[in-house]
């Protein structure tokens, strides 16, 4: 096999291996699905993190290390990049559709730009868009509380970034 | 030389304001009058403290002394801190903390806007992710100040009076020398829409006071880092 192709292979392989990485905070999605790895790059990986203060940063490339290691790519290495800042645009649909059945509502697609005037949630429960938003603060730093004004049921909602 | 130095001040600088706003909002964790409030608070701190940890990671690194944020963060002594006045502030009640965080706020979401445009890129990577998370603060800070001034006759009370109290450290923050001057007229703009969405009046000019960012700062500063720091002056080196 060329050296490119051995690197392309790499890749893939990475990508694969990671996507079986799940998020601390929110199991049900990859950290492949929420955009946080960004590339393989030779024989390193270029992860971000979602927000500064994310406590979960530290784990997520622990976990990220250990994942890598387990495969037998000991030699690949972990850089972390801010720039360009993390977005919730490069949550991938199938993660979207994860967080949906998870019960966590997704962001809206694109409107990361307007992240302070979200139009009403959807509630993942019973898909009525009569919601509205408790605080803009939640559990986790990048959810909001909502409330479904139809079935009661309260839910977060992955703020738009 | 001389513009590493520089750099060097103003990251330890920015890196202080989060860093000490951070610890001071991290005191009402659990102490809130709503669980909402907490979380966001809380919310606010966490990513003050992410802030922090890059730009002292930065200055440094650019220093090159091996220092990192922790040991920037845990082995100085209050002269050495260059945080602005405003920040080492007690929370008080939940007035002055709303009105520490409506000033600072509107104020760091500007200046991070401009040092996302920063020629240094390290400098600008930090700014342009810092600002999307500032833009929640300060909704969140103007959002309080309009209810509690437009709110009952107790609330309006405790609000006016916090914002007496707070507003004598503004003028620090656009000091010409190692402030944001430029940042003036579009902060006040903002400032005056939402205290007259509140109801409330922009308080009278009065002589500011300053000296943070020489260290030369309030009594609260050192009752801050004992409590911050304490782990670390009992144990130092400390890992876990």
């Amino acid at each position: 096999m060329s050296a490119v192709a051995e690197l392309l292979s790499l890749k893939d392989r990475v990508f694969e291996i990671l996507s079986l990485v799940s998020d601390p905070e929110i199991p049900c999605v990859s950290v492949v699905d929420l955009g946080i790895v960004r590339d393989v790059r030779g024989q390193t990986v270029v992860i971000t993190p979602t927000y500064t203060g994310c406590p979960a940063t530290i784990a997520i490339e622990q976990d990220i290390r250990t994942a890598l290691d387990r495969a037998g790519l000991s030699q690949v290495k972990i850089e972390t990049t801010l720039s360009p800042p993390w977005t919730t645009d490069w949550i991938s649909d199938e993660g979207r559709a994860k967080l949906q059945a998870y019960g966590v509502a997704p962001p809206l697609k694109g409107a990361a730009k307007h992240s302070l005037h979200e139009t009403p949630a959807e509630c993942p429960r019973c898909g009525s868009s009569h919601t509205e938003e408790i605080s803009r603060f939640g559990s986790t730093p990048c959810k909001a509380l909502h409330r479904c004004l139809d079935c009661r049921e309260p839910f977060d909602r992955f703020k738009c970034h | 030389m001389a513009d590493e130095e520089n750099l060097f001040h103003h990251a330890l600088r920015l890196g202080d304001d989060a860093l000490i706003l951070g610890q001071r909002l991290s005191e009402w964790c659990g102490h809130a009058p709503m669980l909402e409030v907490d979380l966001a608070l809380a919310n606010i701190g966490l990513d003050l403290l992410g802030q922090a940890t890059h730009f002292l990671n930065l200055a440094g690194e650019i220093e090159g002394k091996a220092r990192d944020a922790d040991a920037l963060a845990f082995h100085r002594d209050v002269l050495d801190f260059r945080n602005c006045l405003l920040v080492e502030q007690p929370n008080g009640d939940f007035a002055h903390t709303i009105a520490r965080q409506f000033l600072f706020s509107n104020w760091q979401e500007l200046l991070m806007k401009e040092i996302a445009r920063a020629p240094e890129p390290r400098l600008s990577a930090i700014g342009a992710k810092a600002v999307k998370e500032i833009a929640y603060h300060a909704k969140f800070a103007s959002e309080w100040v309009v209810r509690l001034g437009d709110g009952t006759d107790e609330s309006r009370a405790r609000m006016i009076a916090a914002l007496d109290w707070m507003w004598r450290f503004v003028d620090e923050l656009f000091d010409p020398k190692e402030g944001a001057p430029s940042l003036r007229a579009e902060w006040d703009a903002r400032i005056s829409r939402t205290l007259a969405e509140a109801t409330l009046e922009v308080p009278k000019p009065r002589r500011g006071v300053l000296g943070g960012r020489a260290g030369h700062h309030s009594e609260y500063l050192g009752h801050l880092l004992t409590e911050m720091q304490f782990l670390q002056r009992a144990y130092p080196g400390a890992t876990w």
